[in-house]
């Protein structure tokens, strides 16, 4: 079985992948291309690099030093957020933010420059970025920070692993007095009424996220705001997670399951306010290890797109798109992003709002309906995420994306994606 | 706190356990044959939370340094309660058929200097009365086949040695465990195809310092390989030599 990304769609496998495990070695010589592959959690392919050679980044995974006066750590590439988790909690240090997994390397954080539920308060992962080393196929190393080498780093943060190899990168990581998060539940019907108490969240709540009912006739949903407990035990008691040992041969997850699912999650018992650990409410899906096989051999997309601030119509449009198409799946995220800008040249987010959701992969059925709602996100002026795209067309990611001649430049002559491949076809 | 010595300690699956044991505020001692290598990790278990951490350059098949390197540890920890042996090689097999050198070589590395160390460990533990001895074995060890046996030699004799070891020191209170993992997914095993059996370097580790705590004699790990081993073991050896294995 070779490196896939998390959607497990088909694709053409490396033709070698090598460990990458020191930091002061130069670049492998290689006859075709290069990419690093952090841990695959991107969905599509951004980290698939079909005939050439993948550099399993995850080999660079040591802490190198922290300072306790500022929270900065300094990390190679390949540590997972849930290491820095399982070891600074503990001392009351939190991620300043984080993506829906934890299983995901600082490398790959920042080549997507991800987001988080609070990116109202605190922008995307690159805006606490303080410096990082880009390896070159040519043997350079840069430091890169907002002062030094700046373009390079604007280049790399968001710029998807083709800038070169991220040997460590120093981060910022912000105080916490417990491991609790104190949560508040609202349930709502209909857009307008999600935006007015997300509106009125945001404006109290440092974490806000909304699950919402695609398939219902007029949406409905659950905003989940969040807040770090203000004291309480720091220990970690999270569970050791659950994992789906293999791919079934079909999907298990199909238009019955998903209305029974839908309809259970809305109407659940859901307490109004409650105290819970932080792994449920951060990462709800990484209590089941490999829950992606659930969608059977074919794999399975996540279209998620951002729109900006006054496109709510656009919104409901694509609502009612997928309703009535009748396909996407229960783990759909509907969340506003703030105004912080992101020091990347490619990242995703824009000053507006993000839908994130599954579909089960019906091949052209599939492919159809994204087109559909690719016509809809580009004439608001939006755009999709590279981390879970398998399938836009080039053209649509250049035209939604004003710097893309910029960043064009920095590009590693030796690095290369499917995703890019794609891009620039 | 407790007092640890590793060596091998560059291994993917020990480099996982002195991030746990480092969380937990232990003190360590690290021993591997790559200076460099030694100063990252102690750089990461340092930031990790241990206690203290040394390191000490040595190449495990260099017999007589292994006194000196003890005596070193034990200056740096101030004692010593548990020792990890992790250190391996996969041979090529094929290489090996056609070069008794690199057999005999393979032979020593897996398998006689772990001998050396355990002898080592195992007379200090047995003196003090306590302590553990946890060495990492191979499921490979537990039967000869045709695609790695110098390996699998090496490992069936390591495993043979602990299990003496351990009758001798069971009554001093001393734990000696052979650790069995099955196929992991480390540096060692980058060129072969992954599937549904392979496991992370890091539950291995977890098992290990589980298997540590509860004073366990044997682990296979993940522990489903204990049943796949019992099935292995048991079929004929008529049948089994042909067997494409
Ligand atoms: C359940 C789930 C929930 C998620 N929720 C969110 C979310 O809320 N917000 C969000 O923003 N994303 C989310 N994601 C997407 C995920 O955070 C990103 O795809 C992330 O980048 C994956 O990191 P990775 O380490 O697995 O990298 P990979 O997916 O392996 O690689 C991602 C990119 O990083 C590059 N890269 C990796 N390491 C290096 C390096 N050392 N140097 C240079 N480039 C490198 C790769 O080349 C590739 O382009 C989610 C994913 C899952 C599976
Ligand atoms: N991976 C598996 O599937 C698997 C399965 C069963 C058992 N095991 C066993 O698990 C243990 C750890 O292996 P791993 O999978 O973690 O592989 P690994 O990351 O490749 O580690 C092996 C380590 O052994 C060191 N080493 C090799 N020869 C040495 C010598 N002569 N002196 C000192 N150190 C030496 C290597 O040092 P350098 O870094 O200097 O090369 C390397 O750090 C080994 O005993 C292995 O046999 C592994």
């Amino acid at each position: 079985m070779a490196l896939t990304s998390w959607g497990q769609l088909p694709a053409s496998p490396a033709a070698e992948e090598r460990w990458w495990d020191e930091r002061s070695a130069p670049l492998p010589e290689v006859g075709g291309t290069l990419l690093a592959y952090g841990n695959g959690r991107s969905y599509g392919d951004v980290c698939l690099n079909g005939g050439g050679t993948l550099l399993r980044g995850r080999g660079l995974w040591h802490f190198i030093s922290f300072d306790p006066e500022n929270g900065r750590l300094v990390c190679e590439a390949g540590v997972l957020l849930a290491d820095i988790l399982d070891v600074f909690v503990p001392r009351g240090w939190f991620l300043p933010v984080t993506p829906g997994t934890r299983f995901v390397t600082v490398g790959g954080a920042i080549a997507n420059d991800v987001h988080g539920k609070n990116h109202h308060r605190a922008g995307t992962f690159g805006r606490h970025v303080r410096r990082f080393e880009l390896l070159r196929s040519d043997g350079s190393r840069r430091v890169c920070s907002l002062t030094e080498n700046a373009e390079w780093f604007a280049a790399t943060i968001g710029g998807l692993g083709l800038t070169g190899l991220m040997t460590w990168a120093e981060i910022e990581l912000r105080r916490i007095a417990g491991s609790g998060v104190a949560v508040e539940n609202r349930r709502f019907t209909g857009i307008d009424e999600f935006f007015a108490i997300n509106a009125e969240a945001e404006a109290r709540h440092e974490y806000t996220v909304a699950w919402i009912d695609c398939l219902a006739n007029t949406p409905r949903g659950i905003l989940m705001a969040g807040d770090h407990a203000e004291s309480g035990s720091l220990a970690d008691v999270a569970k050791r997670p659950l994992s789906l040992p293999a791919t079934p041969p079909i999907s298990l997850v199909n238009g019955l399951t998903l209305r029974a699912f839908n309809f259970a999650y809305f109407h659940r018992p859901l307490p109004a306010t409650a105290v819970v650990h932080y792994v449920p409410y951060f990462y709800p899906l990484d209590g089941i290890l490999h829950w992606n096989r659930l969608y059977g051999r074919k794999g399975f997309y996540q279209y998620q797109c951002a729109l900006p601030s006054g496109a709510r119509d656009a919104l409901g449009e694509i609502l009612r798109g997928i309703a009535v198409s009748g396909q996407g799946s229960f783990l759909a995220v509907l969340k506003t992003f703030g105004e912080i800008p992101s020091p990347g040249l490619l990242s995703f987010p824009l000053p507006g709002m993000t839908l994130a959701l599954d579909f089960s992969n019906s091949g052209s059925e599939t492919l159809a309906l994204f087109d559909r709602l690719d016509a809809i996100v580009g004439a608001a002026g939006g755009r999709l995420y590279p981390a879970k795209d398998a399938r836009m067309s080039g053209r649509f990611f250049r035209g939604s994306n004003p710097r893309f001649d910029e960043f064009a430049n920095f590009i590693d002559p030796k690095f290369s994606s499917d995703f890019w491949r794609r891009a620039t076809a | 706190m407790q007092k640890i010595l590793i060596v091998g300690a560059a291994s993917a699956i020990a480099e996982a356990a002195a991030r746990r044991w480092a969380s937990g505020g232990n003190a360590l001692f690290l021993v591997g044959r790559n200076a460099a290598r030694l100063e990252t990790i102690a750089g990461d278990v340092r930031v990790s939370g241990a206690a203290s951490v040394g390191v000490f350059a040595m190449d495990a098949n260099e017999v007589a340094a292994h006194p000196a390197m003890l005596q070193a540890a034990e200056k740096s920890l101030g004692g010593l309660d548990i020792a990890l042996i992790a250190h391996g090689t996969l041979p090529d097999q094929k290489a090996c058929e056609r070069s008794v050198e690199l057999t005999l070589r393979e032979i020593g590395t897996n398998g006689l200097s772990v001998v050396a160390l355990a002898t080592l460990l195992g007379e200090r533990f047995g003196k003090q009365g306590s302590g553990s001895v946890a060495v990492i074995g191979s499921v490979a060890g537990d039967r000869g086949r045709q695609s790695n046996y110098v390996y699998g030699a090496a490992k069936g004799m390591v495993g043979l040695f602990l299990q003496g070891l351990r009758n001798r020191l069971a009554s001093k209170g001393v734990q000696v465990l052979t650790v069995k993992p099955g196929f992991v997914d480390t540096p060692m095993t980058a060129a072969f195809k992954k599937g549904a059996l392979w496991a992370q370097p890091d539950d291995i580790a977890a098992g290990i310092l589980r298997a540590i705590g509860k004073k366990r004699d044997v682990v296979y790990l993940p522990g489903f390989w204990r049943a796949i081993m019992t099935v292995i073991r048991h079929i004929p050896e008529s049948v089994f030599k042909k067997m494409s294995l």
